[in-house]
C-alpha cells in the first residue's frame, strides 16, 4: 500500500470513534514480558490478511485491529519521514557541524530502530515507505534542508516536536490494548528527548511556551491545531491565572504538552510527501 | 506558598515518627520499600496499616501516584532555588532549573486540584514531606545528579503507568491523555538535565537509559508503580509513609 492509498482508507475511517470499552483486545499480549524480543513478539497484526479482514469486517475484534493497525502505519509514516531525513542530514557532506554529529548520529539511530520495530509489528501490512521531498515541493516550499544548516535544524524540530503531538494524539486510539500503548509511549517520550535537545541547540527552551516558535511561518500549525500548544485547560479546569507566582500562563503552557489529531498531522507532513 | 515544603513545623509526635522513618528506611535502603507497593499476584492484599496514608485503588490510585511523584520533584526543585549552586548559576542553567520548578509545582497543583474534585480529601494523598538532607544543594553535580535521576524515573513512571489506566469511561481516557500530555514534558527536562551535565554529547537520549525492543536502544523505559516506589524510597528522600497496596498492577 502507498501513503496516498493509506490516507484514502483512513478517510473512509472514523478512527477515534469506534472505540471498545474492553482492554487488552489482544489476550496474548497480556503474557509478554517487557523487552521481549522483537521477533518473539506476536503481533498478530501480521497475521492478518487483508481477505480474512475482509471476511470478519464485520465483528468489533476485526474492527479494533483494523483501527490500530492503521495508527501504527500512521506512526510508521512518520517515522520514515524522520528516518530518511536524518540519514539524507548525514549524508550531507559539510552539512553537520562535528560539534553536533553526536546528537544527529544517535537521533538517526532511534528513527531506523523506531522504523525497524514498526515494520516488524506489522509485518505485511506495513505501510511502503513513501517518497519524500524535504524542499517542501509537494507543499509549494522551496526549502535547502541538506544545504543548509539553520533550515536542517528547523526542520529536525518541527518533526520532533510534530511527532510527540502525533504519538500524543493516539494515546486514546491505543487505549484499549495496553501492550501497543505501552510501546508507543515509550517512543514518544524519546521523541520528547529529541525535541528538547534539538530546540536547546537552536536557542529555543526545550519546552514549548504557548505556541510560540522560530520555525518559518508555514509551519505554524506544528504548534496549532484544535488543542493548540497555548491551550491553558487542563481536565476541565482552566489554569490560567492560577500561577502567577509559578511562571504564569507561559509555565502552564510548558507543563502541559499537547496532541495533534491524526488529520493535522499528515497535513503537516504532506509538505513533504510525493507519494 | 513556595516554601510549603519547607515550612511545616512537624509536631513532637511527627518528630518520632520521623525519626523512626529514617532510621527503618535506612535499614531497608537496598533491600525493598520501606512498605509494600503491589498488589500481590495471588490476590491477597496486606492489611492497611494504621495511620498511613494509602494511595487507593483504580484511577484513583494512579492519580495519588503521580500526585506523590510531582510532591517529589516539586520539593526537590524548591530547594534547589534555595540552594547556592543555583543562585550562583550561570544565567541558562538558572533558568533551565526555574522552569523546572515552575512546571512540577504546576503538575503537584494540578493532581491536587484534580483528586480533590473527583474525591473526598481523606483520600488525596496528604502533603508529604521530604528530607533532602543527602543531596549538596551547593553542588551542581550533586543537584543536576538527582535532578537527572528524578526526571528520568518520571518519565518511565509515566510510561509504566499509562496502561494501568482504566479506560472503560470518558474521565479514564482524559487521565490518560493528561499523563501523556505531562510525560513528555518529564522526558524534554531529563534530556536538558543530561545535557547540561554532557553537553553535546548524545546523553541526552543515552543508551544508558535507554532500552531496545528488539532493536538498537531507542525506547524509553515503562517502569511499573512497585518498582518506581522501591527506588524512590531507597533514595530516602521521602519521609512521611505512605502505602501502595492497592494500585492496579495490569
Amino acid at each position: 500500500m502507498n501513503f496516498l492509498k493509506f490516507l484514502d482508507t483512513l478517510s473512509d475511517k472514523d478512527l477515534l470513534n469506534e472505540k471498545s470499552s474492553r482492554r487488552d483486545s489482544f489476550d496474548m499480549f497480556k503474557t509478554l514480558g517487557k523487552g521481549a524480543a522483537l521477533a518473539s513478539i506476536p503481533f498478530g497484526l501480521a497475521a492478518i490478511s487483508t481477505k480474512t479482514k475482509a471476511a470478519t469486517k464485520s465483528m468489533a475484534y476485526a474492527a479494533e485491529m483494523a483501527d490500530e493497525m492503521d495508527v501504527l502505519n500512521f506512526a510508521l509514516t512518520l517515522e520514515y519521514l524522520e528516518r530518511s531525513f536524518y540519514q539524507q542530514g548525514l549524508d550531507a557532506a559539510g552539512l553537520i557541524p562535528s560539534s553536533d554529529q553526536a546528537v544527529f548520529a544517535k537521533i538517526s539511530q532511534h528513527e531506523d530502530a523506531h522504523v525497524d520495530f514498526l515494520v516488524t509489528a506489522l509485518g505485511s501490512n506495513a505501510v511502503a515507505e513513501p517518497t519524500f521531498d524535504f524542499t517542501g515541493a509537494p507543499g509549494g516550499l522551496n526549502l535547502d534542508p541538506f544545504g543548509d544548516y539553520p533550515t536542517f535544524m528547523a526542520l529536525a524540530q518541527g518533526f520532533e516536536d510534530t511527532g510527540v503531538r502525533a504519538y500524543k494524539g493516539q494515546a486514546g486510539a491505543l487505549a484499549n490494548d495496553n501492550a501497543l500503548l505501552e510501546y508507543a509511549l515509550q517512543i514518544h517520550s524519546v521523541e520528547a528527548r529529541h525535541a528538547s535537545q534539538v530546540r536547546r541547540m537552536r536557542g529555543e527552551k526545550g519546552w514549548i511556551t504557548q505556541s510560540n516558535n522560530t520555525l518559518p511561518t508555514e509551519f505554524a500549525a506544528i504548534y496549532g491545531g484544535s488543542t493548540p500548544e497555548s491551550n491553558t485547560t487542563q481536565g476541565g479546569v482552566n489554569l490560567s491565572g492560577m500561577f502567577g507566582q509559578f511562571g504564569g500562563d507561559a509555565a502552564v503552557t510548558e507543563a502541559f504538552d499537547e496532541p495533534l489529531t491524526m488529520n493535522e498531522v499528515l497535513t503537516i507532513a504532506s509538505i513533504f510527501i510525493v507519494s | 506558598m513556595k516554601d510549603k515544603v519547607l515550612e511545616k513545623q512537624p509536631q513532637p509526635e511527627e518528630n518520632k515518627r520521623r525519626q523512626f522513618l529514617k532510621l527503618s528506611g535506612m535499614a531497608l535502603v537496598g533491600t525493598g520499600l520501606l512498605y509494600a507497593c503491589s498488589s500481590d499476584d495471588d490476590g491477597s492484599m496486606p492489611p492497611p496499616t494504621p495511620g498511613v496514608f494509602d494511595l487507593g485503588a483504580g484511577n484513583v490510585g494512579i492519580l495519588n501516584y503521580a500526585y506523590a511523584l510531582e510532591q517529589l520533584e516539586a520539593a526537590f526543585y524548591t530547594q534547589v532555588l534555595a540552594g547556592s549552586y543555583w543562585m550562583n548559576a550561570p544565567a541558562n542553567e538558572k533558568q533551565i532549573l526555574e522552569d523546572l520548578y515552575n512546571h512540577e509545582v504546576i503538575h503537584r497543583e494540578f493532581f491536587k486540584t484534580a483528586l480533590n474534585s473527583v474525591v473526598s480529601s481523606d483520600m488525596v494523598l496528604p502533603t508529604v514531606e521530604f528530607d533532602f538532607s543527602s543531596v549538596n544543594f551547593s553542588d551542581r553535580a550533586s543537584v543536576l545528579g538527582v535532578a537527572k535521576i528524578l526526571e528520568d524515573t518520571g518519565v518511565s513512571a509515566y510510561n509504566g503507568a499509562g496502561k494501568l489506566i482504566n479506560v472503560s469511561d470518558a474521565s479514564g481516557v482524559t487521565y490518560l491523555t493528561l499523563a501523556g500530555k505531562i510525560v513528555s514534558v518529564e522526558a524534554r527536562h531529563a534530556a536538558a538535565i543530561r545535557d547540561l551535565l554532557n553537553p553535546g554529547s548524545a546523553d541526552f537520549a543515552g543508551d544508558d537509559i535507554l532500552i531496545g525492543l528488539g532493536t538498537a536502544p531507542a525506547f524509553d523505559k515503562a517502569t511499573p508503580p512497585a518498582d518506581v516506589l522501591q527506588a524512590v524510597a531507597a533514595t530516602g528522600f521521602v519521609v512521611t509513609p505512605f502505602t501502595a497496596n492497592n494500585l492496579p498492577t495490569s
